[in-house]
């Protein structure tokens, strides 16, 4: 029983850093703003929640895991609402989305688009 | 850390340079939970992950976002100056033990007895809080009245903007009708979530005797609280809860009360900050100076970071 416990926080744990890393190479390499806020959407709810989950496995039924388990609501809360805050904030600078390559980087000098910026 | 640093020096983007230093403060957090040292990461995270990014995104509302080239030419004797300090910097600590050194003159004479004795003198299980507020509670009092300078300094430099006619509280809920409408999903979640945040600063206020916490980690919190009330609602709305009389009250007690436990100290025949005396036992008086010079710091910090925000955000207009 205790091995099939530290398996299973041992697997999450894992894959919630396998997440992260993916969320990270997502928020790099993806076009646009608005599709590498999904990448840091996955690292913040995702990653940290499987995280969390192996680590509250590992602990048991503790305070520790309460305390863990709050934790685990707070940001699933308040993580969609900053990335809600962050695309809303981009749509009233002016940013439009990539849609179907037409609003491309390339496409107009005045035109402001959330492509990879050339600084 | 170090590419993070070099990046921040060279970077012209002012909005990434804030933000590089939030993941510089973040990255020391993380390296002091390696080395140990909870209570320290506690704070470096709250203050220069937190706060500090907060407040240097607000005076950048006022400035420009990109660095301005200087004029003169590059500085090379600053550079060779300061190659040469830190040459000699680094030379001197070839001399020092090595680290996590046991036997190191300093775990020698002051830090075996603080360790030793704590637990008999002042009877609490943190002995960071121990040490912080009992055996160095004047070097903490020096930190508060810093807080205070801070504070009252901004006060005193940015204080006065240029104010329109006053908004009563009838003319702000008539806007928030009108302006404030499409932020439905801010508003009901940080509605949902200021009361938690700021019970979480009360906790830690009060756990800090038990495990990492203590006055400076939830003034900070505390503040959070109320900035993100601000960014959500009007900055107008939150004077309107907050009222600036109310924020200087309160910065100014704090540093009062933690001097004052001092003085009490003194007049019931001990030295200044001497916490023994406040009441029968020597643990009971230890153990009530702690709680309220802790308070007196919550209080101060909480009090300051709001002022500060409040003063930023209100040159914007």
């Amino acid at each position: 029983m205790a091995l099939l416990a530290d398996i299973a926080s041992w697997a999450c744990l894992i894959a919630g850093s396998l997440f992260a890393l993916i969320g990270a190479v997502g928020i790099i390499r993806l076009p646009d703003v608005f599709t590498r806020m999904h990448g840091a959407g996955i690292v913040d709810t995702l990653g940290m929640g499987l995280i969390l989950a192996g680590l509250m496995i590992h602990e048991g039924f503790t305070l520790v895991t309460v305390k863990l388990v709050l934790i685990v609501v707070f940001i699933f809360f308040a993580s969609p609402t900053t990335t809600h805050a962050l695309a809303r904030a981009a749509l009233n600078g002016g940013l439009k989305p990539l849609v179907d390559g037409k609003n491309a980087p390339s496409a107009e000098p005045g035109e402001r688009t959330g492509g990879p910026s050339k600084t | 850390m170090a590419v993070t640093a070099l990046a921040l020096v060279r970077l012209r983007n002012l909005f990434a340079v804030v933000m590089l230093a939030g993941m510089f403060s973040l990255l020391a957090a993380v390296l002091y939970v390696v080395l140990d040292a909870v209570d320290v990461a506690f704070t470096e995270a709250a203050v220069g992950a937190g706060i500090a990014t907060v407040l240097m995104l607000s005076t950048l509302a006022l400035t420009t976002s990109e660095e301005k080239i200087s004029e003169a030419g590059k500085p090379v004797w600053a550079l060779v100056l300061v190659v040469v300090t830190g040459a000699v910097l680094i030379y001197g600590t070839l001399d020092m033990p090595p680290f996590g050194d046991p036997f190191a003159p300093i775990h020698h004479h002051v830090a075996p007895r603080y360790l030793e004795s704590s637990g008999q003198e002042v009877g609490l299980p943190n002995v960071v809080t121990s040490i912080l507020a009992s055996y160095r509670g004047y070097d903490t009092l020096g930190e508060v009245f810093v807080i205070f300078t801070a504070a009252c300094g901004v006060l005193l430099i940015i204080g006065r903007p240029k104010r329109g006619r006053r908004r009563t509280l009838r003319m702000v809920v008539g806007e928030m009708r009108h302006g404030m409408r499409q932020n439905v999903i801010l508003r009901v979640v940080s509605k949902l979530l200021i009361p938690f945040i700021l019970v979480f600063a009360l906790y830690v206020q009060w756990h800090g005797d038990f495990g990492p916490g203590g006055g400076f980690q939830a003034g900070v919190i505390f503040a959070s609280g109320f900035i993100l009330y601000a960014l959500i609602f009007d900055i107008d709305t939150s004077r309107m809860v907050v009222p600036s009389w109310a924020l200087r009250l309160v910065l100014a007690l704090g540093v009062l009360l933690y001097a004052g436990v001092g003085v009490a100290g003194m007049s019931r025949g001990g030295n200044f900050l001497n916490y023994s005396v406040l009441a029968e036992e020597q643990i009971a008086g230890q153990h009530l100076g702690i709680l309220l010079i802790e308070f007196g710091v919550g209080l101060t910090v909480a009090a300051a970071m709001i002022i500060i925000f409040f003063t930023f955000s209100r040159q914007e207009r």
